[in-house]
């Protein structure tokens, strides 16, 4: 049974893009099989954030109209033989995409035998961000520790409730909350609400919390998911917070102030 | 850091005034959930209509709707002034 996770998150410019790329990644490193969708159609992203712009040449609405089989229009990753990317068309119809087309395309998948499929929603709660999660089995609800974004989240987890395919039988989407940008130094000074703020209002644990880190900027550059940098405290942090998808118990890493020692204090560091 | 910046900083947690904002929006923004689109321009035009008669406030006019059982219930409360006053044009 193919297991499908919506990200999204209503309001743009939060990480949805960086979070689908790196869990998608994540999930195919821990030995799953996994496919992911870009759902902005007439804005293309994921493709250049998994680093295969330049091997695209059926996309998503291909498939759906049956200009290209499935076969043809996954982009194997370089990286991991189980990874998948299925690139948004970049055609200008809002109503390329419809709910049978998608409900098929999601269908030959499950069949394929694939794991997990991740769905990168567009921002808004338009036409496709509604068909990202309307077949989701669970969605990781991206949000930054800002006002907007907050509120946009509520808004998202309603409709998380209500006009998802799950939601119409009577069950309910597994929800995860994924704070991205967050800034220990700046919640100590109060400038930033905290995760325990963000959880109390939200009503919603956090599955992961994603330090501001330099390191997201330079991995979109380079077309590596920033997961991949193992190095980085972001990187980190969204491997352990794929493990939580995965059902593992791993303790928050980066969320609170590094207290310098004295040498970094007195030389830098 | 001078003292008077740090006691004034002290002052100024914004993440505590977003939080209350937010929490006050959100209870507010749920209770309209799931609820019909119809609802924020009927509550309006109600509200017009009585201030024909009427001098309320601009939130005198609550509109929801409920579940009673298999019934759906449209519940209008309209709070009138301590002393109604009829509205100048009435």
């Amino acid at each position: 049974m193919a297991e499908i996770i919506v990200v999204t998150s209503g309001k743009g410019g939060v990480g949805k893009t960086t979070t689908s790329a790196s869990i998608a990644c994540g999930l195919a490193k821990a030995g799953k099989k996994t496919a992911v969708i870009d759902f902005d159609v007439g804005l293309r992203n994921l493709d250049l954030i998994m680093g295969c712009e330049r091997r695209v040449v059926y996309d998503f609405v291909n498939v759906v109209n049956d200009e290209a089989n499935l076969k043809q229009a996954l982009i194997k990753d370089k990286r991991f033989e189980n990874l998948f990317v299925l690139a948004a068309s970049q055609t200008r119809d809002k109503d390329a995409l419809t709910m049978e087309g998608v409900e098929k395309v999601l269908k030959a998948l499950a069949d394929d035998g694939f794991d997990f499929i991740v769905c990168d929603s567009p921002a808004g709660i338009e036409k496709g961000a509604f068909l990202a999660m309307y077949f989701a089995d669970r969605a990781v609800v991206v949000v930054n520790p800002e006002v907007s974004s907050v509120r946009d989240s509520d808004r998202i987890l309603g409709l998380l409730a209500s006009k998802t395919r799950k939601a119409e039988k009577g069950e309910r989407v597994q929800e995860h909350l994924l704070l991205t940008r967050y800034s220990p130094k700046r919640v100590e000074a109060g400038d930033m609400l905290s995760i325990g703020d963000v959880q109390e209002i939200l009503g919603l644990d956090v599955v992961g919390v994603i330090p501001e880190s330099p390191e997201v900027l330079q991995s979109s550059n380079a077309g590596v998911p920033v997961i991949l940098d193992e190095t980085s405290p972001a990187g980190q942090a969204y491997t352990d917070a794929v493990a939580r998808i995965l059902g593992e118990n791993r303790p928050m890493r980066f969320t609170t102030v590094e207290k310098k020692g004295f040498f970094s204090k007195m030389f830098g560091g | 850091m001078g003292i008077l910046d740090f006691l004034t900083q002290r002052n100024k947690n914004t993440a505590n005034v977003a939080k209350n904002r937010l929490q006050i929006l959100i209870a507010q923004e749920r209770s309209m959930r799931g609820a019909p689109d119809y609802l924020p321009l009927l509550q309006r035009e109600l509200l017009e209509v009585i201030r024909k008669y009427i001098n309320v406030d601009s939130d005198a006019v609550k509109v929801g709707l409920h579940k009673d059982g298999d019934n759906e219930l449209l519940d209008i409360s309209v709070a009138l002034p301590d002393k109604a006053a009829p509205a100048a044009n009435g």
